[in-house]
């Protein structure tokens, strides 16, 4: 098994991840930067197939993603900076007080998966967010797609998702989609906002010094103009319909608790929908260095970090979403200062604080999104869309009957015990898809207040981040006994 | 433009595609059918995450169709249930 040792080692591969290696890499730092996919660029700067057309939206990632791809070829031209693709970490033991931290990965390829550890004096994690799910009757329709789905089929593989797509959800992440769908040619039929659609007036207010957002709102709600895409706020996508494939979804007005409000019904024929709620941080490995968190912008939990990126375990680093869901800008940020700061930790010396600039525009950027999350909270009408027999753990195929018979039959009151008695949540996907809908269906049957903080604790803290085959695993530990007792060799039972 | 064989049928594909996005780009909307009650599934996520477009690859089941690389001559199946003979229920 392949063991790299080096000075610093970063985990993700967006905008922070590789921001954080480029700057540790020029701080004199040996860095390994690690990354699940195939190719640099996080969700946000997804690229890949030359097929893709540079228009609009994805025009303006794809300059942005060329001046950073320059800045990461520089720094491996250097010698100090290793980049490990499709390589999963799903263990990471925090440094000792002598000891290295100890990264165990999973490296995929032609002919399966390989184990990988890491060993590096600091870490900087930067592993980002996914959408934020909830579920709705025939949301497990193939059709109906994350709003990031929809994004990273056209950024990364010049694939169009529909050509009649429908986006719905809350966030200001649907109006780049919608955009970039459109400019891409898909016919898009509307946006259906559940919010009120005052965000970009509060993130005008809270970030005054942020102005390039605010432009950013102003040049989607244009493109949607331009291409007559209606903007819905206060409706939402309820129900997907069709046999076996979408054909059509429905769309009704909510009311402030979005409930759906009875005879605003519409049924529109399409076959996409491209449905998100904002983004859930993935804070599993920080969780594993034992990394403090505190309540982020969204109420759910965020690494706690100082200006420099530094966490509560020593010489553990954060940077972008997992540090407060903010962005791109806000990660660059973040991850810049905190690679700088990773070469020092590593080094054994102190990190040098930030230009207050940097600390300023840090703060601009952080009040906008604080306001964006602000205008668009998860409200508790949504379990009133649900049927009986709508799906909520898409792995295990639990249905909401199924989960409400949990809570009023047999007696639990957290979803920790709807799990055990329904499966729900023990698949593939380890609950990052039904978590949220199960913390909301038990706080709906029980009359509790659903609690983003707790809740998103809770499910983010496990041993295994990623899932990993067993084999990778077993393969990892030459010594662990279950190798021995299996290897002739060692004359235990074979 | 290379291919890959998808239920014994050629999907073109361009370079730096995934599987996932090379089906959908053919009108293909799901390549698994689910373990309990036999439905069919396709991207979701789109990003690695939800495991809901799982596919079988070179006779590996369980690949995920959304970041796994179209590579030319593969030779990708559908995934029906657990995607293996001896694994039921």
């Amino acid at each position: 098994m392949p063991i790299i040792t080096c000075d610093v080692a970063v985990v993700g591969a967006g905008p922070g991840g590789t921001a954080a290696a480029v700057t540790a890499t020029r701080g004199g730092a040996g860095v390994v930067l690690v990354d699940g996919e195939a190719r640099p660029g996080g969700q946000y700067w997804r690229h890949g197939s030359a097929d893709v057309a540079e228009t609009g939206v994805v025009a303006e990632h794809r300059a942005q993603w060329r001046a950073v791809s320059r800045r990461l070829d520089q720094a491996l031209a250097s010698g100090r900076l290793t980049y490990l693709a499709r390589t999963r970490v799903w263990r990471l033991d925090p440094p000792g007080e002598s000891a290295p931290a100890d990264l165990h990965a999973v490296r995929s390829g032609r002919d399966g998966d390989i184990p990988v550890r890491i060993r590096a004096a600091a870490v900087v994690l930067a592993t980002g967010a996914h959408d934020r799910v909830l579920p709705f009757p025939g949301w497990d329709l193939p059709g109906v797609l994350t709003a990031g789905a929809a994004q990273a089929l056209l950024k990364e593989h010049g694939v169009v998702a529909g050509s009649r797509v429908v986006v719905g959800g809350t966030g200001p992440f649907l109006l780049p989609v919608a955009a970039a769908l459109a400019d891409a040619g898909a016919h898009v039929l509307e946006v259906a906002e559940a919010g009120t659609g005052r965000g970009w007036a509060r993130g005008w207010r809270a970030a005054a010094g942020a102005p390039g957002k605010i432009a950013d709102g102003v040049r989607y709600a244009a493109l949607l103009a331009r291409h007559r895409v209606p903007v819905h706020c206060r409706h939402a996508v309820v129900a997907a319909s069709g046999d076996g494939r979408l054909d059509a979804v429905t769309v009704a007005r909510v009311d402030g608790d979005w409930r759906a409000m009875p005879g605003t019904e519409r049924r529109v024929e399409c076959d996409a929908v491209a449905v998100s709620w904002g983004f859930a941080a993935r804070l599993e490995l920080a969780l594993q260095a034992g990394c403090d968190t505190g309540p982020g912008p969204d109420g759910a939990p965020a690494v706690r970090v100082d200006a420099v990126g530094r966490t509560s375990a020593p010489s553990v680093l954060a940077a972008g979403e997992i540090a407060g869901v903010g962005g791109a800008d806000l990660a660059v940020l973040e991850g810049a200062v905190a690679g700088t700061a990773a070469a020092a930790v590593a080094a054994g010396r102190e990190p040098v604080a930030p230009h207050p600039g940097i600390q300023a525009r840090r703060e601009r950027l952080a009040g906008f999104a604080a306001a964006m999350h602000a205008a668009h909270p998860i409200r508790p009408g949504w379990t009133g869309w649900l049927t009986p027999d709508t799906v909520v753990c898409r792995c295990e195929e639990v249905s909401v009957a199924a989960v409400r018979e949990a809570v009023e039959q047999l007696g639990a009151d957290d979803p920790r015990t709807v799990k055990l008695l329904t499966r729900a949540g023990m698949g593939w996907c380890q609950g990052r898809m039904c978590g949220e809908a199960v913390a909301g269906l038990v706080a709906d049957a029980t009359g509790t207040d659903v609690d983003p903080f707790g809740g998103a604790l809770a499910a983010a803290s496990r041993p295994v981040a990623a899932p990993v085959p067993l084999g990778a695993v077993a393969a990892e530990e030459p010594d662990m006994p279950i190798d021995r007792q299996s290897d002739p060799r060692s004359g235990g039972p074979s | 433009m290379s291919s890959f064989d998808f239920d014994g049928a050629p999907i073109d594909y361009s370079d730096g595609q995934s599987v996932g996005a090379a089906l959908w780009a053919h009108g293909i909307r799901s390549w698994r059918t689910t373990r309990v009650r036999g439905r069919p599934r396709g991207l979701y996520c789109g990003i690695g995450v939800c495991f809901d477009c799982l596919i079988v690859i070179d006779g590996r089941p369980d690949e995920r169709a959304c970041i796994v690389p179209a590579r030319p001559g593969l030779d990708v199946r559908t995934q029906r249930g657990a995607g293996r003979a001896d694994h039921h229920l």
